[in-house]
C-alpha cells in the first residue's frame, strides 16, 4: 500500500478539524475538532514508523505520549467549559469576549 | 485486501469527520467522532501497531467520547437544530481547502512510491515496552506528572465551592 493514501487521510482529517475550531461557535464542538487533529497526527507517526529502517518502534511511542497529553488537555478543557457554562451559562466562544482586546 | 479495508475505512473515517464539523445536533457530533476515533484505531491495526490501536479504542473511544458525552449534558448545549456557526464559516473553509491543498501536494510529491509492507514487521509489544521503560522513561514519568497536574486542576475548576 502506498504511504501517501494515509498521508493524505490523515492531511484531510487535519483539515477537517482545522475547519471545524475555525467555524463553530460551540466550545465543545471545537474541543471535539481538536481531538480529530490530534487522531491525524497520530496517524502520521504511526504510518511512518513502518517506514522506520530499524525495526524500533519510536512513532508508536510518540502516538502514546500524544494520546496520554490529549487526554490531559481534554479534561481540563472540558473542565474549563464547564466553570464559563456556570459562570456565564453559555458555551458559545463568540460571546466569550472578555480577554479580547 | 488490506488496501481495500484502508479504503473503506478511510472514507467512512473522512465522511464521519466532515459530519461532524458539520451536523447541527451536538449527540450526533459526538457520535460521528466516535466512528472516525474508530476508523483511526482499526488504521493503528493495519499500520501493524497493535498496542496502540487498543489504547486508542480504551482512551478515546472509551474515555474521551463518554467525557464529551457528560460536557454536551452538564453545559445544557442548546440540542437540537440550531445554527451553530459563526459568521467567519466563509473564511474558515478557504483557509482549511488551502491547508489541504498545500499539504496534500508536499506530502504526496515527497513521499511519491514509497509504500508500507505489511507483511514484514509483525507488531512486537515486547520491543515497544522495552524501548518505552528504557530510553523513553524520563519522557514517560513527566507524562504521569502532567497527567497528575490535569487531573488536580481539572478537579479543582469543576468542583463548587
Amino acid at each position: 500500500m502506498p504511504v501517501q493514501w494515509v498521508l493524505l487521510l490523515s492531511t484531510f482529517l487535519f483539515s477537517v478539524g482545522v475547519y471545524g475550531v475555525l467555524s463553530r461557535r460551540n466550545a465543545v464542538i471545537v474541543l471535539m475538532s481538536i481531538e480529530v487533529m490530534l487522531n491525524a497526527v497520530n496517524l502520521n507517526l504511526v504510518a511512518f514508523n513502518t517506514m522506520l529502517p530499524s525495526q524500533r518502534p519510536v512513532g508508536q511511542i510518540f502516538a502514546l505520549f500524544v494520546i496520554a497529553i490529549a487526554a490531559a488537555e481534554l479534561g481540563v478543557g472540558l473542565a474549563i467549559v464547564l466553570l464559563v457554562y456556570r459562570n456565564r451559562a453559555t458555551v458559545s466562544i463568540n460571546e466569550l469576549n472578555l480577554m479580547k482586546w | 485486501m488490506q488496501q481495500l479495508v484502508f479504503l473503506v475505512v478511510g472514507a467512512v473515517m473522512a465522511v464521519a469527520a466532515v459530519r461532524l464539523v458539520t451536523t447541527t445536533n451536538l449527540v450526533h457530533g459526538a457520535l460521528y467522532l466516535m466512528v472516525t476515533l474508530l476508523g483511526v484505531a482499526i488504521v493503528f491495526l493495519l499500520l501493524t501497531a497493535e498496542f496502540v490501536a487498543w489504547v486508542q479504542v480504551l482512551i478515546y473511544v472509551g474515555a474521551v467520547v463518554v467525557l464529551i458525552l457528560f460536557g454536551l449534558m452538564l453545559t445544557r448545549a442548546p440540542i437540537g437544530r440550531t445554527a451553530m456557526d459563526r459568521q467567519q464559516r466563509m473564511l474558515a473553509a478557504p483557509a482549511a481547502l488551502l491547508l489541504f491543498g498545500v499539504t496534500a501536494t508536499i506530502l504526496w510529491r515527497s513521499f511519491e512510491g514509497q509504500t508500507i509492507d505489511f507483511g514484514n514487521e509483525v507488531a512486537d509489544l515486547d520491543r515497544l515496552g522495552t524501548e518505552l521503560f528504557t530510553r523513553f522513561v524520563m519522557p514517560f514519568e513527566i507524562v504521569s506528572v502532567l497527567l497528575l497536574a490535569a487531573l488536580v486542576g481539572a478537579v479543582f475548576l469543576a468542583k463548587r465551592d
